[in-house]
C-alpha cells in the first residue's frame, strides 16, 4: 500500500469536462431549445418582420431595434429558464446529493452551468440576428451586432440571479409557471415585444423600474438610440443582481442546511 | 498511514431528533466493514458524517486524516448513496465517463461497465433504466474512480439475485485488492459474506463492533419453531422466555436464549408440540435480538 496518492484532477479540466456535459444535457431537453432558441425567432417573425424595413424619424432601423429587443428577451430567457427550471428539477431529482460526494467542487458545477447558459445565449443570439439579417434584410455593421451581443451577455447577471431565486424557491412543477409569470410580463412591460409608447400609461410609468427595461437599454444604446447612459443601466442591473442573488442565497442556504447541514 | 475513517464522539442532531449520539469509529485501510441496524438507526447519517455530506453537531469526522470535504480525500472515495439521482438525459457510458473525469486515476469505462454488469446498457439513457439497473449504475459511478475507499449505502436494494451476486463478487475483488469498503445493508447474508467486521448501530449509538462469528456468539440464541393444536394463546405466549419472530396460524417461530426452559414450560402446561425444530440463530436473528434487547430496556 505504498502506492503514491494521485493529486486531484486540475480544476480547469473539471470545468471543461463538466461544461461539455452540461451543454450535452441541455441539448437533449427539447423544451429548453424550443423555449430559448426557437421562440425568440418566432416572436421576431411576428413582431419584427412586418416592420423590419421601417426607419425611425431619426433614421435608425426599426428592424434592428426590434431585433435588439428580442435579443434581450432571448438572453434573459435562457438565464431565467435554465437556472430557474433547471435548478428546480435537479433539486427534485436530488442530483446534487451524489455530486456532492464526488471530488467535483460545487463551485465548478455552478460555473459550468453559467458557462453553458452563456453558450446557449450566444447561440440564441446568432440564430435570432442571423434570421433578422437573412430573412428580414436588417443591415448593421458586424461590430454593432457584436456590441449588442456582448452587452446582452455581460449584462445578464440579474437574470441568472432571478433564475436561481426561482429554482431554489420553487419545486419542478411550480418553477416553469413562476418563470413564465415573472419573466413574460417583465419583458412585455419593458417594451421588448411592443414599443413602450404603444403600451398603457401605467405600464409606461412602471417600466423604468424594471430590470428588463434597463437591460434592453444596453442593447438599444449600442444601435445609437437615445437611451439612458450605459452607466445608469449597469447600475440598475447591478442593483437587481444584488437583490435577486441575496434572496436566492437565502433560499439556497436554507436548502443547504436541510440537505447538507 | 492515517485511518480511512475516523468518527470521534460524533453527534448529529436534526431539530429535536438526535440521529447519531456519540459514535466513535475508526476504520483502517483494507478493512471491509458492514454497518447494520434497523431503519432510522443512524447508519446513513453516520456515513454522511464520514463523507462530510453532513456536519457533526459535535465531535470530529476525518477522511484519510483530512476534513471529509477536502478534495484530496474525496478523490480517493467512491460513494453510492440512497435516494440520490442523476440526470435522465445522459447515456450510461456518458455519465460513467463524466464521473470518471472527476477522479485522477479512473478505471477504463468498459471495465467499469463490465464490473457493474451494464455493458449492454452502455448506450441506454439513464432515465430508461429499471430500478435494478439504476442501482447498478450507481455502483458503477462509485467504482469508476478506482477509489481507495468505497462507501456503499444499502447497495443492493432493488437488485435481483443475479445482480446482487455480481455486485458481491465485484466488492470481493475490490476488497482483495486492498481497498477499504464500508457498506450498510439490510441483507445480513450480504454482510456475513463480505465483511470481516460488523458494526451494529441502534438509536444512534454503536451497540456492537465485532467479527460476524463474534456477533453470533454474543447472542447464544436458538430459533425454536413448532406447531400446536390448538394454536397458542396470547397469554401463554407472553409467559414464554422467548421473542416471537413469526406466528402463522398454529405454527410459531421463536427466538430464545433458554430453549430448554421454554420447552419444559410448554410440556408442563400440557401443550401438544409437533414438528419441533431447534436451530442456532443466524446472523439476522442475532441482530434482531441485539437491537430489540436494547429497545426493551430503553
Amino acid at each position: 500500500m505504498s502506492v503514491p496518492v494521485a493529486a486531484p484532477v486540475p480544476v480547469a479540466r473539471l470545468i471543461w469536462r463538466q461544461t461539455l456535459s452540461e451543454i450535452r444535457i441541455r441539448r437533449r431537453i427539447p423544451a429548453f431549445s424550443a423555449v430559448n432558441l426557437a421562440l425568440p425567432v418566432v416572436f421576431y417573425a411576428f413582431f419584427g418582420l412586418p416592420v423590419a424595413q421601417r426607419v425611425f424619424p431619426d433614421g435608425r432601423s426599426v428592424g434592428a431595434h426590434v431585433l435588439a429587443s428580442f435579443g434581450a428577451y432571448a438572453v434573459g430567457s435562457v438565464m431565467v429558464y435554465s437556472f430557474g427550471i433547471g435548478v428546480a428539477n435537479e433539486r427534485a431529482m436530488r442530483i446534487d446529493l451524489l455530486l456532492r460526494a464526488t471530488p467535483l467542487p460545487p463551485a465548478v458545477h455552478l460555473l459550468a452551468k453559467i458557462l453553458t447558459a452563456l453558450v446557449y445565449a450566444s447561440l440564441s443570439l446568432v440564430l435570432l440576428i442571423g434570421f433578422g439579417v437573412l430573412v428580414g434584410g436588417v443591415r448593421q455593421p458586424p461590430q454593432v451586432w457584436l456590441s449588442v451581443a456582448l452587452r446582452l451577455l455581460g449584462g445578464s447577471l440579474p437574470f441568472i440571479g432571478l433564475g436561481f431565486l426561482i429554482g431554489y424557491r420553487y419545486g419542478p412543477n411550480a418553477a416553469p409557471a413562476v418563470a413564465n409569470l415573472v419573466y413574460l410580463p417583465l419583458s412585455f412591460a419593458s417594451g421588448l415585444f411592443m414599443p413602450l409608447d404603444q403600451l398603457p400609461g401605467f405600464v409606461r410609468s412602471i417600466a423604468p423600474w424594471l430590470p428588463t427595461y434597463h437591460y434592453a437599454q444596453l442593447a438599444w444604446n449600442a444601435l445609437g438610440a437615445p437611451t439612458e447612459s450605459i452607466g445608469v443601466s449597469l447600475l440598475w442591473l447591478a442593483g437587481y443582481t444584488v437583490v435577486f442573488l441575496t434572496l436566492a442565497l437565502r433560499a439556497y442556504r436554507r436548502e443547504e442546511d436541510r440537505k447538507f447541514g | 498511514m492515517a485511518p480511512v475513517v475516523e468518527l470521534v464522539a460524533a453527534r448529529k442532531r436534526f431539530g429535536n431528533v438526535e440521529a447519531v449520539r456519540g459514535v466513535n469509529l475508526t476504520i483502517e485501510p483494507g478493512e471491509v466493514v458492514a454497518m447494520l441496524g434497523p431503519n432510522g438507526a443512524g447508519k446513513t447519517t453516520s456515513i454522511s458524517l464520514m463523507l462530510g455530506l453532513r456536519q457533526p453537531t459535535s465531535g470530529v469526522a476525518r477522511l484519510f486524516g483530512l476534513p471529509p470535504d477536502d478534495r484530496r480525500a474525496r478523490s480517493r472515495c467512491g460513494v453510492m448513496l440512497q435516494e440520490s439521482g442523476v440526470t435522465a438525459v445522459l447515456k450510461v457510458a456518458e455519465i460513467v465517463d463524466l464521473f470518471r473525469s472527476y477522479y485522477p486515476a479512473p478505471l477504463p469505462t468498459e471495465r467499469v461497465l463490465a464490473l457493474a454488469g451494464l455493458t449492454d446498457k452502455a448506450v441506454s439513457f439513464t432515465g430508461r433504466l429499471s430500478g435494478g439497473e439504476r442501482q447498478r449504475l450507481y455502483f458503477a459511478l462509485a467504482i469508476c474512480g478506482d477509489p481507495d475507499a468505497l462507501f456503499l449505502d444499502e447497495p443492493s436494494v432493488g437488485m435481483d439475485v443475479t445482480a446482487r451476486r455480481g455486485m458481491v463478487e465485484t466488492i470481493r475483488t475490490f476488497a482483495a485488492a486492498g481497498k477499504t469498503i464500508i457498506l450498510t445493508t439490510h441483507y445480513l447474508d450480504e454482510a456475513d459474506q463480505l465483511a470481516q467486521r460488523i458494526v451494529v448501530i441502534d438509536h444512534g449509538v454503536v451497540i456492537a463492533d465485532a467479527t460476524p462469528p463474534q456477533i453470533k456468539a454474543r447472542v447464544a440464541s436458538k430459533r425454536v419453531s413448532f406447531s400446536t393444536a390448538p394454536p397458542l394463546t396470547d397469554d401463554l405466549l407472553r409467559e414464554l422466555p422467548a421473542r416471537v419472530l413469526e406466528r402463522a396460524g398454529a405454527r410459531v417461530r421463536l427466538l430464545s436464549s433458554e430453549p430448554e426452559r421454554l420447552l419444559q414450560l410448554l410440556f408442563a402446561r400440557g401443550v401438544q408440540v409437533r414438528e419441533l425444530e431447534v436451530v442456532g440463530a443466524d446472523l439476522e436473528e442475532a441482530f434482531v435480538s441485539l437491537t430489540s434487547g436494547r429497545e426493551a430496556t430503553s
